[in-house]
């Protein structure tokens, strides 16, 4: 339980590999790195201890622990930290919740005990600690931790792929000029994350949020010699701030909504409980949702993540897997009653969050067709699946969000490494078009790895990504004889399954371009070193396996058993006052049977495609059909966003808005402040003329005057002539004694 | 009435003293002027003190004794100015002249 109260110490850790790495990472023997490799190790240890004593800490529930008393204590949320997260409301809601458990329980006995494995409902509460930061007025705002299943599973997933990317980059960064400062911003960056995902308050969520942006700017923009890189450098930072500011508004309604607090807890609790106005909900979701746009990559701001390619890749890889663009995720599932509520999810049909998911999951997988950069594929693929993401939290199914990001994490990782491993092998091309082919003789290893990755992403039961992908579409609710959704989604349920579809042929595309065929490039490609491929097995092993942290209750064929289903609901999802009472949908056998054919629809279009040559009116189509032709455009020119926003708004603020300005601004403000100053000119010249000149140099004058004139007179009686004086004396003395005479008298 | 002749005797002398002061043109002249002023003044001092106690008489003598003084230093300067401009005339003496 240590860890609970102590797990402030991991994102400090990287804080300090920071600073080690950037005052003493040039004199050590390998530039810096093994700082990084060391510190990030301890946090990963320690970030493990922390999710094995989560877990034993839920499995158990505080009163049956056998250091209750503790458990007592740190489950205690100190009033300081949480205005409305008193111990008779989190008291009472536990009473609920049990009771409605127990209720379950007796009207379907059977049934229940199946559901739960006999273990009883506990609402585990979050452990919360926090210091006062600062206070202004009679408001405090608090800096601290926030630890559930939530924030350690983000613990765990950033601390793993971060690992696994230093050791990766030593290799694949080696030599490099900004060999030590490229380790000092993973180290940062992967602070950043660490502090975002453990923030107390919305206030530290903020900030983690800026720091991640600010640490991901300078890693994409590693390579600064060449302009494109900036470029995509300012970008990415530029269409993160647009996103950041619907993050200050909507956190600013939420403080005030959540009667002045910064409070994750309060924010969430007087949300669920329906103490905040629907409409104000309602605000605040919209504005965190253009955050979430900007940050996760969501239509229409989507444009900077494909560009952010630009740095080395394994900055995309923790980019895209396991920081920053979750981040996003993160912040809808932390604040998750505000959309709950907000949009009301529960028994409805469609609600933007969950469209703009659907549309960015759809859209980005089509992008990801006409990409001759292999990494780009990987970029619009994770656009795609972060729409996953979006889409399963907009129709509530709040766990398979977070197992996709769980599951996605380590194949995407996997993805990019393989790619980076597959870039080193062809001198640092990503072309797979024209400089790759015929990899997998030479380079085995990427090649099985990338190939399980791209099964587990494709949805290719048993992998991890089938898992995931699946509880998202039964979450949609809308296919027949699916039990238990939070409502019921057509729209989204079509729209991923044809984004399913294009992901399984798009990365057999890129299978086929990178490791099928003749080789193109020139030189010998070799495969990559040991610190390449570990990390490569590591995570396509992980990939491979990661589903089976939440399987079904049921798989309708088989029971599984109660100790290795639905973890996630169990050990991840919150229960109690400060999460919504989201339902699970459960497995449904044809849905999965249903997607499992649609993933391997698209694998095998691709492979007669490519393979076998198949659908020969297909090829060259673009070139002989006017539609096909302008579709492939519109693919290739992104839908015309990049258009859209560098042409069309840019060069609008740029032109016409811009010469309107100045137009106003040469003859409207400069014509008031020219008028102002020749007005000016004219009150002073007046002021000038009769005041200073008549006026008061006349009274100055006048006092000169009357004061020589009266010196003309006075001067008289300074003679000199000391008997002249003593006569002035005794006239003097004479006249007082006659008046001092007078006057007694 | 005793008092009132010497009253009257104070007051011829001090009005010839500074009839004197006013008029007299030498230095050492003067001088003497303030001389008589200061014992007009003695003589109020004492006619006054038979009247009121000895306290007149004491004080008569200080003035006598500051009276001294004073001619010492007086005719100390006048003897200066006379080494200065061979002449007592204090019509002359005009460097206070504003």
């Amino acid at each position: 339980m240590w860890f609970f109260t102590h797990v402030w110490i991991i994102p400090a850790l990287m804080v300090l590999s920071f600073l080690l790495i950037l005052l003493f990472g040039k004199k050590m023997p390998k530039k810096g790195s093994e700082i990084g490799i060391f510190f990030i190790g301890i946090a990963l240890v320690m970030s493990i201890a922390t999710a094995v004593n989560w877990w034993s800490w839920s499995s158990g529930g505080p009163e049956v622990t056998s250091k209750a008393a503790e458990a007592a204590a740190l489950s205690e949320v100190q009033p300081k930290c949480s205005k409305v997260a008193t111990e008779e409301r989190l008291e009472a809601a536990e009473q609920g919740e049990k009771g409605k458990a127990q209720g379950k329980s007796v009207a379907a006995a059977a049934a229940s005990s199946a559901e739960k494995g006999g273990e009883p409902e506990i609402a585990t509460r979050p452990v919360v600690r926090c210091l006062s930061w600062f206070e202004t007025g009679n408001d405090r705002m608090t800096i601290g931790t926030l630890v559930d299943g939530q924030s350690v599973l983000m613990l765990v997933v950033v601390t793993i792929i971060s690992l696994l990317v230093h050791v990766f980059s030593t290799d694949y960064v080696g030599g490099d000029r900004r060999y030590t400062h490229y380790f000092a911003f993973l180290s940062l960056f992967t602070a950043s994350m660490l502090f975002f995902v453990l923030g107390q308050s919305t206030l530290q969520l903020i900030i983690g949020w800026e720091l991640v942006g600010v640490c991901s700017f300078a890693l994409i923009g590693h390579w600064w010699e060449e302009k494109p890189n900036t470029d995509a450098a300012l970008k990415a930072f530029l269409t993160n701030r647009v996103g950041d500011v619907g993050l200050l508004v909507g956190m600013t309604v939420l403080y005030f909504a959540a009667d002045r607090s910064f409070s994750v807890l309060d924010i969430n609790i007087l949300a669920n409980e329906g103490e905040i106005r629907h409409v104000v909900l309602l605000v605040a979701a919209c504005c965190l949702i253009t955050a979430v746009m900007s940050k996760s990559g969501q239509f229409i701001l989507h444009t900077w993540l494909p560009d952010a390619m630009a740095g080395p890749t394994p900055v995309s890889a923790l980019i895209h897997a396991a920081t920053m663009v979750v981040a996003g995720i993160y912040l809808v599932a932390r604040l998750y009653p505000v959309f709950f509520e907000g949009l009301s999810i529960a028994g409805s049909s469609v609600n933007l969050l969950a469209v703009v998911g659907a549309v960015t999951a759809l859209f980005g997988a089509l992008l990801a067709f006409v990409q001759k950069d292999i990494k780009k594929v990987l970029a619009y693929s994770t656009v795609s699946q972060l729409g996953f993401m979006v889409t399963s939290l907009g129709v509530g199914a709040w766990t398979a969000a977070m197992f996709h990001l769980f599951t996605h994490a380590f194949f995407k990782a996997c993805l990019f490494l393989g790619a980076g491993s597959l870039s080193h092998a062809c001198h640092h091309s990503f072309n797979m078009v024209d400089d790759m082919g015929g990899l997998r003789k030479v380079m085995p290893k990427t090649f099985w790895t990338y190939l399980i990755a791209t099964g587990a992403l494709a949805g290719v039961f048993p992998l991890s990504g089938f898992w995931s992908k699946d509880e998202i579409l039964s979450g949609t609710g809308s296919f027949p004889g699916t039990e238990g959704a939070n409502g019921t989604y057509h729209l989204m349920l079509v729209m991923l399954l044809l984004a399913a579809f294009c992901t399984a042929a798009y990365m057999t595309r890129t299978i086929w371009y990178a490791f099928y065929g003749e080789f193109r490039g020139h030189g010998h490609p070799h495969e990559s070193g040991p610190r390449i491929t570990v990390p490569l097995i590591i995570l396509a092993t992980l990939g491979a396996v990661a589903g089976v942290a939440n399987l079904p209750k049921s798989l309708q064929v088989v029971d599984v058993p109660g100790a290795w289903a639905t973890r996630f609901e169990k050990f991840v999802e919150p229960v109690g006052l400060y999460f919504p009472a989201i339902s699970h949908a459960g497995f449904n056998l044809t849905l999965a049977v249903v997607s499992v054919v649609v993933g391997l629809a698209g694998i095998g279009t691709s492979y007669l495609y490519f393979w076998k040559g198949s659908f020969r009116w297909a090829q060259g189509l673009s070139s002989r059909n006017k539609l096909a032709a302008a579709g492939k455009r519109v693919l290739e020119n992104k839908y015309y966003f990049d258009w859209l926003y560098t042409d069309v708004i840019t060069g609008f603020v740029k032109g016409p808005l811009a010469n309107a300005t100045n137009w106003f601004n040469q003859h409207v403000v400069d014509g008031i402040v020219n008028g102002v100053g020749r007005g000016a000119v004219g009150t002073g010249q007046w002021v000038y003329k009769n005041v200073d000149q008549k006026v008061v140099d006349g009274t100055v004058n006048g006092i000169g005057a009357g004061a020589g004139a009266t010196g003309g007179v006075l001067r008289h009686l300074q003679s000199g002539r000391v008997q002249q004086y003593a006569a002035l004396f005794f006239v003097a003395a004479a006249v007082l004694t006659g008046v001092f005479v007078v006057a007694i008298g | 009435m005793l008092l009132n002749q010497f009253l009257l005797l104070s007051a011829v002398l001090f009005s010839i003293g500074v009839y004197g002061v006013v008029v007299r043109k030498n230095g050492v002249l003067v001088l003497m002027s303030i001389e008589l002023i200061l014992n007009a003044v003695n003589i109020n001092l004492i006619a006054f003190s038979t009247f009121w106690g000895l306290g007149g008489q004491v004080f008569a003598l200080f003035v006598i004794a500051v009276a001294a003084a004073e001619v010492g230093v007086g005719l100390a300067i006048v003897l200066l100015i006379y080494r200065n401009r061979r002449s007592v005339d204090i019509d002359t003496l005009d460097e206070l002249k504003g």
